[in-house]
């Protein structure tokens, strides 16, 4: 369990030290929802009928533009070498960097998401659900992009076949949230998109780390 | 004792090495040469457990690569720096060196000391030159208890005396009871090296 929390710590170190690698996503994410009702409509009606829509794209966007980076540093400077070699669990270490990676894009995006979603006339039951959902969803996005960085972690410019690989898994997470917060919104239950969220999240939880560590193996043979 | 029988291995059409069988004795010091391409790096990585052979089997005493044991008793350096330029030396050589054991704070401190390092402790190695950097990772040399030491072009981006510093370093460990093996282009003032050529 130590080695967790020095491969935490010392990935929150990097990251902190070089900002622009965590920034630049969530500048994304910001810039991105605040573009849409300059081309859609700024009428009140029609933005907060789609806000979950735009919150949960661009999030999930942003998210994809920051696992470029999840192993391609280590693997370019060879410290994810030594990580293979290491007498500590993979998966543990990849988990480590997994949870590094949600506490920076994650939480960041959760965090603005109220923000945004009253810049996009959402109400706030609404903005508690899309709260809710981006906690319950935003792991489950690091957890399964991780297996898509770790597979393209040799490849030259492969955001393209990162986003190839990944987006189609993200699909039903999308699907599930973002209805979610629009059934609320219409006074509707929604214990079934949540539990199906939880699912998802205790699977990818389950498998992510240890298919993540299998592809890494693989992609440094 | 380390032994390799019939080893091979190929990279996509090209085979490198075919049934290359050996044996490195507690003690041994075996310069790997071999120009370019010739299989140095894949044979030091085959023998760390991070790629495959084609064939051949690899044991240390009775323990086949990548059980634990094996990979317990390896040290392996590539001939990548594996640091991060955000980090200091000692941040970087504490986890890297946390990777396989735990050692204290002090102990890395003067790992760096040894290697010619002193007062680069806090030091980010974004700014360090290429000799430098080198010196950090090499610095893992002093703390390890690891019995083989598998070293990537230890010497590469070196200068005579850093050099020196760590055939003192190899050859201390040798006479200590553990083997190590290296690969390089360069000549070594190292005594009672064998030699394999590729």
């Amino acid at each position: 369990m130590n080695i967790y929390l020095q491969t935490l710590k010392r990935d929150l170190n990097v990251a902190i030290r070089n900002p622009s690698s965590v920034l630049n996503p969530l500048l994304f994410f910001v810039i991105s929802v605040s573009l849409f009702p300059l081309a859609i409509s700024p009428e009140a009606t029609t933005l907060s009928q789609i806000a979950a829509g735009i919150i949960w794209v661009a999030s999930m966007l942003a998210v994809l533009l920051s696992l470029n980076s999840l192993f391609h540093h280590d693997f370019e400077n060879g410290v994810l070498e030594q990580m293979l070699i290491s007498h500590h669990s993979l998966p543990l270490l990849i988990l480590s960097k997994i949870t590094a990676h949600w506490l920076l894009t994650g939480i960041p995006i959760i965090l603005l998401s109220p923000l945004l979603g009253l810049f996009l006339f959402l109400d706030n039951e609404g903005v508690k659900v899309l709260m809710f959902t981006l906690l319950l969803a935003t792991p489950s996005l690091s957890l399964i992009g991780a297996i898509g960085a770790s597979l393209i972690v040799g490849i030259k410019n492969s955001g393209m076949l990162l986003s190839l690989l990944i987006l189609p898994l993200y699909i039903p997470i999308l699907i599930f949230a973002s209805s979610a917060v629009s059934q609320v919104s219409a006074g509707l239950d929604i214990s079934a998109q949540l539990y199906f969220l939880a699912t998802i999240l205790v699977v990818s939880l389950m498998l992510a780390p240890f298919i993540s560590a299998l592809s890494l193996k693989i992609s440094l043979e | 004792m380390l032994t390799l029988n019939n080893l091979s291995c190929q990279k996509g059409y090209n085979l490198l090495f075919d049934d290359l069988s050996l044996v490195v004795n507690s003690g041994d010091i075996l310069r790997i040469t071999g120009t370019n391409g010739s299989g140095k790096t894949s044979l030091l990585k085959i023998l760390a457990g991070l790629n495959t052979q084609e064939q051949g089997t690899i044991h240390l005493d009775d323990h086949p690569v990548k059980s634990e044991e094996y990979q317990n008793a390896v040290f392996y350096l590539g001939h990548l720096s594996a640091l991060s330029a955000e980090l200091s030396c000692l941040e970087n050589l504490k986890y890297l060196n946390a990777l396989n054991q735990s050692t204290d704070e002090q102990k890395l401190i003067d790992a760096l000391n040894q290697i010619g390092l002193q007062g680069y402790e806090d030091e980010y190695c974004g700014k360090l030159s290429a000799g430098q950097k080198r010196r950090v990772i090499l610095a893992g040399l002093f703390v390890s208890n690891a019995k083989v030491w598998l070293l990537d072009e230890p010497f590469t981006a070196l200068d005579p005396q850093g050099v020196k510093i760590i055939e003192q370093r190899i050859s201390k460990h040798c006479k200590q009871g553990g083997l190590c093996l290296f690969t390089t282009h360069q000549d070594s003032a190292l005594k009672n090296q064998k030699v394999l050529a590729l």
